[in-house]
């Protein structure tokens, strides 16, 4: 049965309707949350933002002028309104260094940053999937201690790089060195490698040491006795019965790597020159652009709440426990 | 608590990663008091240099000597690291401690807005603190910092409630101890330990964190310099002096990895549960123990060419790898069933029965070894290597239920694909007939709406049913045996009844031998006609159940029925136990195992193993000195059968 008959048909079961309002729930108050801490930055900068962005040598009036434009001089719970409804409306506000919307802005860079990140969190899966299961095979019960140790020590070596700096030897290596790949820059297919790979291994390596010791903690489990009772070959037991046991786990900490998988675009897009969020937002912040910030900030928060709501309806999905354990 | 951390020092990882430690905090310390001169000092006559005897690894685009910058960066880089995890530690402490303290209203919205907090990536938090803070050095800290806080508020509170569930909380609180009091003088120092493992792998992380902001320029400003920093300023020239981007980046990940591996390596030892960490050593693999003396002696009472046999088993050994040598739990089981008998095996935990009863079924798990002189099922040998055919025959005609039926059924399956895929598998039937055959069989096993019932999953069924559903999927074939392994311990007096009766009644309707394990005499006493008592991964006693009450020879056999209390026993008194304690398998004692708690055990008993021999007709003993005769030596305390009174009972 494919997932998504399966998912129909639990919708049609209370508890799948309980969960999704549930996580709707959570996910409306995180949402809210995000939104006033994004308003509430440009308050809590000390001093005043705009006279910090202008520099110290412009002129008062323009500051006022451009205080008055940004609503900065209304009371705060006015301005907190103004924002909402702008939000609402589709509009974040204004870049204060090149006066264009900063939803076009946002626009303008959003598929580059969201391309990478997804095929990232892609490579990052078909790599560890297949790589941990098997590894998780291979060595359960404490079969092939050197095989464990090869793979545990490497993957662990691997997992403790930060991309960016992966990133920096990947482009000595592949692109500098051996002159395969483009040093920076967004254009064909092959300047999406290196991003796209010095972001995934890392998270690979680390997930399947995760796919691994799920595997090997299912494999030891009862129910895989039963399977192996009722005679089933091998590939059975290890695909049907024990690999989806293994991914719910592992879809737990799969999602949290997953949303700080859209953090690392920041760092990697500023290795790559990658004219993406991440590229944008360090570039506004040193510019003290804050509208920009405000809405980058914004859409990065929006992005991680989204994979995290994913996360927690494909693991109800895998997991019809899961759904039932908190009502 | 530091006696403990040394022991860290004795494992590999824990031994290099605390050298790399050293080296780093010693770095940190020395690097920026005896070369901050040669790091800063600008030459514009080696301007971008690459790597040179003179400049190790070249020189900056002022024509600063590099390799002195990066020894030198090790201060800053660690020190502002540490700065940084210690506002995130204190910060989450005060987070994670707050809920205890105050009502819980305040505690529940902390508790929610951290939840929130730590859903977002470290990095983003760091960014949006960067922002408020400013741009530089401070910001920084104090960004990354506030950054970590919420994880380790998360991780403190889930102590902290750990911690308040223990008895001695209790105790301090029944005493009168205030929270406030509670917490720091109770509380803290029993969570303090994991915290500073935590803090200490915090530190390698927000090292690696500060590198990421001062490569974005948003932490350390010129001219100070970090390792990030120096990264930052390497990466422009990559193509003209790869060094000055590589060697910075080492730095990192090699003092990354020190912070990271040593508290990993630390938490190991002290076990401190992290969230990812490799298994503990597994035992080796042993070569298999030799075959002890092949028994000549020991005649099954059922001859072994019979072609009524189900199962027959010669001389069956089980041995695992210790740390002090193999263990041994099954030590010579020899026994043969016959079609639609009811054996009961019986014997107190580690004598061997669920080991005997694994290997019979062929299911015991490396690093478990299996030997025997002979193994048939069905008349087919089970020692040869498998095949094809023997697992469906397998798969189809010997049924396996286990002790817990919670969790002997896939938790993510539903119940129906679960017994389907027997049918499917090994008798040929596609999805639809298999699901047919299913609800059959749940019907059979008087699961009340049995299609209902195949779309559920596990959860939504009771223990019972959980059960009756296994017995199901055993007969989802022809079974010819069923193997029940404590099939009613975990389940409730009432549903025990049932879940015996439906194997009695599947027995009675399609002719099933059943190999019942259990420790409770009465329960085998009802369902079998033989019993097998088992010690020490021996059989001791082969005696029809019938003759259990009045005719058990074996000095444990009447051990184990003086230790069932009945409708007499005296509820004042202490419940009757075999006294002494089960031979440990990792050293059995030469001569017979029972002899150091039988109260007639002599010399020669201490010397010599007895044989499993025939006494009666179909009564196999091994002892030296067993009981004779019925009157005089009659059990001191009967063993009421009670299997009548229970056929009466209303189901």
């Amino acid at each position: 049965m494919s997932i998504a008959t399966r998912f129909v048909a639990d919708a049609t079961d209370s508890p799948w309707t309980g969960f999704v309002a549930r996580r709707i729930g959570r996910l409306i108050v995180s949402l809210w949350v995000l939104v006033t801490a994004s308003f509430l930055m440009i308050h809590l900068i000390p001093g005043d933002p705009v006279r910090a962005a202008l520099g110290s040598s412009a002129p008062s009036a323009l500051v006022e002028a451009r205080r008055q434009a940004l609503g900065l001089n209304d009371p705060l719970w006015l301005q907190y309104i103004h924002y909402l409804q702008g939000l609402l409306g589709g509009n974040l506000g204004t870049s204060m260094t090149s006066d264009l919307p900063v939803a076009q802005v946002i626009g303008d860079r959003f598929p580059a940053t969201f391309e990478i990140a997804g095929l990232a969190f892609l490579l990052a899966v078909l790599i560890s999937v297949p790589v941990g299961a098997l590894m998780g095979v291979l060595t359960r019960g404490g079969r092939r201690r050197r095989t464990e140790l090869a793979f545990t020590s490497t993957s662990i070596v691997v997992a403790a790089i930060p991309e960016f700096l992966l990133a920096v030897g990947l482009v000595f290596f592949f692109a500098v060195q051996l002159g395969w790949f483009p040093v920076a820059g967004r254009s064909d297919a092959s300047s999406y490698v290196l991003p796209v790979v010095s972001m995934a291994l890392g998270s690979a390596a680390m997930l399947s040491r995760i796919v691994r010791v799920e595997m090997l903690s299912v494999l030891g489990t009862d129910y895989v006795r039963t399977a192996r009772a009722k005679r089933l070959p091998d590939w059975m037991i290890y695909f049907r019965h024990a690999l989806p046991n293994a991914l719910t786990a592992t879809l737990t900490i799969g999602g949290l790597m997953l949303s700080a998988m859209v953090a690392g675009t920041v760092l990697v897009e500023n290795v790559f020159a990658w004219p993406g969020l991440g590229s944008t937002i360090v570039a506004s912040i040193l510019a003290k652009d804050y509208p920009v910030v405000q809405g980058v900030v914004l859409v990065y928060g929006v992005g991680v709440l989204l994979v995290n709501l994913l996360v927690d309806v494909a693991l109800g999905m895998l997991d019809p426990r899961s759904t039932i354990k908190e009502s | 608590m530091a006696v403990r951390w040394l022991a860290a020092l004795k494992t590999p990882v824990g031994a290099v990663s605390a050298g790399m430690l050293f080296m780093v905090l010693t770095m940190a310390v020395i690097a920026p008091i005896l070369w901050s001169g040669q790091a800063e000092a600008i030459n514009t006559k080696t301007i971008l240099q690459g790597p040179s005897p003179e400049h190790l690894i070249g020189t900056d685009s002022l024509g600063r000597d590099l390799f002195y910058r990066l020894l030198v960066a090790t201060g800053l880089s660690v020190k502002l690291a540490l700065a940084a995890t210690g506002i995130g530690v204190m910060a989450g402490l005060v987070l994670g401690t707050v809920p205890s303290l105050l009502g819980r209203r305040v505690g529940r919205l902390v508790t929610a807005f951290v939840n929130i907090a730590v859903a977002f990536p470290g990095l983003l938090l760091a960014m949006f603190f960067a922002v408020i803070f400013g741009v530089g050095q401070t910001g920084a800290v104090l960004a990354i910092g506030l950054a970590t806080a919420p994880s380790f508020a998360r991780l403190t509170q889930t102590l902290v409630a750990t911690q308040s569930e223990r008895d001695y909380i209790a105790a301090a609180k029944l005493a009168g101890v205030g929270r406030v009091r509670r917490l720091l003088r109770h509380i803290l120092p029993n969570i303090a330990e994991p915290l500073v493992v935590t803090a200490t792998i915090g530190a390698g992380g927000s090292l690696l964190a500060f590198a990421g902001l001062s490569f974005l320029g948003l932490g350390v400003q010129p001219p100070a310099y970090d390792w990030g920093r120096l990264l930052n300023e390497g990466l422009n020239d990559i193509y003209l002096h790869p060094m000055a981007a590589l060697a910075p980046g080492l730095a990192v990940v090699i003092a990354g990895l020190a912070f990271n591996l040593f508290g990993e390596a630390v938490a190991k030892t002290l076990g401190t549960p992290m969230p990812i960490s490799g298994k503990g050593a597994a035992p080796q693999r042993v070569p298999q123990p030799n075959a002890v003396e092949p028994s000549t002696a020991v005649e099954p009472s059922k001859a072994g060419a019979d072609s009524n046999a189900v199962l027959t088993v010669r001389d069956l050994f089980v041995s695992f790898p210790g740390p002090a040598g193999p263990i041994t739990p099954v030590r010579g089981v020899s026994f043969s069933l016959a079609r639609g008998e009811a054996v009961g095996v019986v014997g107190e935990s580690g004598s061997g029965k669920t080991q005997t009863a694994l290997a019979l079924a062929q299911l015991v798990e490396y690093p478990g070894n299996v030997s025997a002189s002979r193994l048939e099922f069905l008349g087919q040998d089970q020692l040869s290597s498998p095949s094809r055919a023997r697992r469906q025959l397998l798969g189809t005609s010997f049924a396996m239920v286990f002790q817990d039926p919670m969790k002997s059924l896939n938790p993510a399956m539903r119940i129906g694909a679960q017994l389907a895929e027997v049918a499917q598998r090994h008798q040929g039937m596609n999805r639809r007939q298999a699901l047919a055959r299913a609800a059959d069989r749940l019907r059979a096993v008087r699961v009340p709406a049995p299609e209902r019932r195949l779309r559920q999953y596990p959860h939504e069924f009771s223990g019972g049913m959980r059960q009756r559903a296994m017995i199901g999927m055993g007969i989802m074939g022809n079974p010819a045996l069923i193997v029940a392994d404590e099939p009613t311990t975990a389940l409730d007096v009432t549903v025990q009844q049932q879940v015996l009766r439906l194997l009695s009644a599947i027995k009675e309707e399609n002719h099933v031998a059943i190999l019942l394990i259990s420790h409770d005499l009465t329960l085998v006493g009802q369902v079998c006609e033989r019993v097998l008592v088992m010690y020490a991964g021996r059989i001791v006693e082969d005696l029809p159940a019938s003759d259990l009450a009045e005719r058990a020879m074996h000095p444990y056999t009447r051990a184990l029925l003086a230790a069932v209390p009945d409708m007499e026993t005296d509820r004042d008194r202490p419940l009757a136990v075999v006294p002494g304690r089960p031979a440990d398998p990792s050293q059995v004692p030469a001569g017979c195992a029972f002899a150091s708690r039988c109260p007639k055990a002599d010399d020669h008993c201490t010397r010599e193993d007895p044989q499993l021999v025939q006494r009666e007709d179909g009564h196999r003993v091994a002892c030296w000195h067993p009981s004779r005769g019925t009157g005089s030596e009659r059990v001191s305390v009967e063993l009421k059968l009670h299997a009548a009174a229970l056929q009466g009972e209303a189901s």
